[in-house]
């Protein structure tokens, strides 16, 4: 039924005629397209001969119109053709006309060098306009927070336990799964190098020192990142698409203290009580390697853990936990905040949200690292 | 108007989970004629759409286009099928990280083998015969409006000529004028390329002003289809309030 197109230029007497055959329809067309741009004609009248046609569309009609528009000008003749052939001749023709502007040529990528370049230096400039927002961010919603503080009659109760309970309860298990495994992590790399010194038994103060000062509030932080973070963008961000938002501004709600100001609270609270159930978990999997792979007990662990760590590693790594609880809110907050209208904004914020937050623990955490170690703690 | 049955649906049970939203449906759609599919919210209009189209697949019953099978099909066989219709959904769904026009241009990459030039100069084409600019072509969704975004996803609907048009809510969520607009150019491009329209809508004006057919949905299945006309005598209360009330009152003075 569907027959290859195919076409025909011929001269009869001093008329030059076109005529296509077979099937001119979209899926079939496509070989014809540069041989068709390659025709020329001679000089004299000019027509199409559509009776050989077997089966025409929209697409097929164009390509038919295109090549005679350019070989016999404007005005070619159809012949032999029936209403529906022609009908679809007419709209071609007439579409053809309302392109009077030349169609716009297709966006130019930028693939160079110098573009990698103009590129990469764009995004350092905007790093630094980041930081900048960030800080700004920051003083915006410690007045807003003050604010409700000072009215506690305005802030949103609810809205503040059940944050607390799915961006702090519900990472419980998580938090205590991870750093109970890297907990052992530390342990078996402290017994394998140790047992060169013949200093095994020191595995119990390497675990207790990372654990308790670094690695409780890293992790947790990094999960915080991971999961509450994004969950924040994103929720904000969903709001903010849907014009939630709007709505709620022009209802004389303030965005800061409805959304934001629950969220840093919770995640200020929260982010202690996990940092504090993270190191107890880790020094359970360094207990637990050092009795299967040490046969070093439980209660002599603890012993040792309670003799040779001064309590002050475990409020050096608490001291972090509520900068990274604010942290992590505020770039969760402000990316959902800044989300566009499309879906696809709301997915680079969630992105760039998650990104900042390891980005900023990390430097953080380097930086606390630096204020203890110039205290001598 | 040829008899020729286009959709040709029997027994049709569809149901999400427990909630039954099709029992014993039948219904057929005549080639070249415009069905609109009314009926209140939530009798599954667009339910029915999306059974036919493959999205939701149907419990029970048999649903034919143009004499075949579209039940249960998979891989290559639903792409053959999928080439019979184009579907505008209801608010638009073009793809937010590609152009205008390259929106235009994926069914075709899909599914024809035509040259990327060629392929261009069709989604100018196809963007003008939707009644836009050829210029709106290098524009990305967000920069339209509502109107010219159902007028990009009827281009991209009609992308590869489909004999069958589908169209959810064309009109939902348009100033009246631009909904006239719309209403006309679905008309337009229904006689001049002979489609198969199945139109799902809210709109009495649209209905008066595109429809041949009218089949109302309710308790589960439909319960009449006919000409506007004939519809305004049946007997059933909410056929009755609808026609009757007063914006079928008011379309009906208009048309």
């Amino acid at each position: 039924m569907t027959k290859t197109p195919s076409y025909d230029i011929r001269a009869e007497g001093d008329e030059t005629v076109f005529a296509p055959a077979g099937s001119w329809i979209v899926t079939m067309i496509g070989k014809l397209n540069s041989d068709l741009k390659r025709e020329t004609a001679g000089e004299g009248r000019f027509s199409v001969d559509l009776s050989g046609v077997e089966k025409l569309d929209t697409a097929g009609a164009y390509l038919i119109d295109r090549t005679a528009a350019k070989l016999g000008g404007d005005d070619y003749e159809i012949s032999d053709t029936d209403d529906k052939k022609s009908a679809l001749m007419d709209q071609a023709r007439e579409l053809r006309h309302a392109a009077d502007e030349e169609a716009p040529p297709p966006r130019k990528r930028d693939f160079g060098v110098i573009d990698l370049l103009e590129r990469t230096g764009r995004t350092s400039v905007h790093f630094v306009q980041e930081v900048y927002d960030s800080i700004a961010f920051l003083g915006e919603t410690i007045w807003s927070v003050a604010g409700v503080l000072i009215r506690p009659a305005r802030m949103r109760w609810t809205a503040l336990v059940s944050i607390m309970e799915e961006s702090g309860l519900d990472a419980v298990p998580i938090v205590s799964f991870l750093s109970f495994f890297v907990g052992m992590v530390i342990a078996f790399i402290g017994a394998t190098l140790l047992r060169e010194f013949g200093a095994t038994i020191f595995t119990v103060e390497l675990v207790g020192f990372a654990i308790l000062r670094e690695f409780g509030a890293v992790l947790t932080g990094i999960i915080l990142a991971g999961r509450t973070n994004s969950a924040f963008t994103a929720q904000i961000g969903s709001m903010k698409m849907r014009q939630e938002v709007d709505a709620m501004t022009t209802l004389g709600l303030s965005p800061m203290e409805v959304l934001v100001a629950p969220r840093v609270l919770a995640m200020i609270i929260m982010a202690p009580v996990l940092t504090f159930v993270a190191p107890l978990a880790g020094l359970a999997g360094g207990a637990a390697v050092c009795w299967l792979a040490l046969d070093v007990a439980p209660t002599v662990f603890i012993n040792r853990l309670q003799e040779m760590i001064p309590i002050s590693q475990f409020w050096v790594g608490m001291s972090k936990a509520p900068v990274f609880g604010l942290v992590v809110a505020l770039i969760g907050c402000r990316q959902g905040l800044m989300t566009g209208s499309s879906v696809q904004s709301l997915g680079q914020s969630t992105t760039r949200s998650v990104v900042q937050a390891l980005f900023a623990i990390i430097v953080i955490d380097a930086l606390f690292a630096m204020f203890y170690m110039e205290m001598g703690v | 108007m040829s008899e020729e049955i286009a959709i040709h649906i029997r027994y049709l049970k569809t149901a999400y989970g427990s909630q039954v939203v099709h029992e014993h449906l039948d219904l057929d759609v005549r080639t070249g004629e415009v069905l609109g599919v009314i009926g209140p919210s939530g009798t599954g209009k667009s339910v029915l759409l999306r059974a036919i189209v493959g999205l939701k697949p149907p419990d029970e019953g048999t649903i034919e286009v143009f004499g075949e099978d579209v039940t249960g099909l998979h891989g290559e066989e639903l792409r053959k099928v999928q080439t019979l219709w184009g579907i505008m959904f209801q608010d638009g769904a073009l793809f937010s990280n590609l152009t205008v026009r390259e929106n235009v241009m994926v069914p075709m990459k899909e599914h024809t083998d035509l040259p990327a030039s060629l392929m261009r100069e069709l989604a100018d084409q196809k963007i003008r015969m939707s009644g836009l600019e050829t210029s709106a072509g290098e524009k990305y969704p967000s920069d339209l409006s509502g109107g010219m975004r159902k007028r990009v996803a009827l281009a991209r609907a009609l992308a590869l000529d489909p004999p069958l048009l589908f169209l959810d809510e064309p009109t939902a969520g348009l100033d009246p004028i631009t909904a006239a607009g719309f209403d006309e150019l679905v008309r337009d491009l229904q006689a001049s390329l002979d489609l198969t329209v199945f139109l799902v809508t809210h709109d009495v004006d649209t209905l008066t002003a595109v429809c041949d057919r009218i089949a109302v949905l309710g308790d589960k299945h439909v319960l009449a289809v006919d000409t506007m006309d004939e519809l305004r005598r049946n007997d059933h209360p909410w056929i009755k309030e609808y026609f009757g009330g007063p914006r079928g009152r008011a379309a009906q003075a208009g048309a």
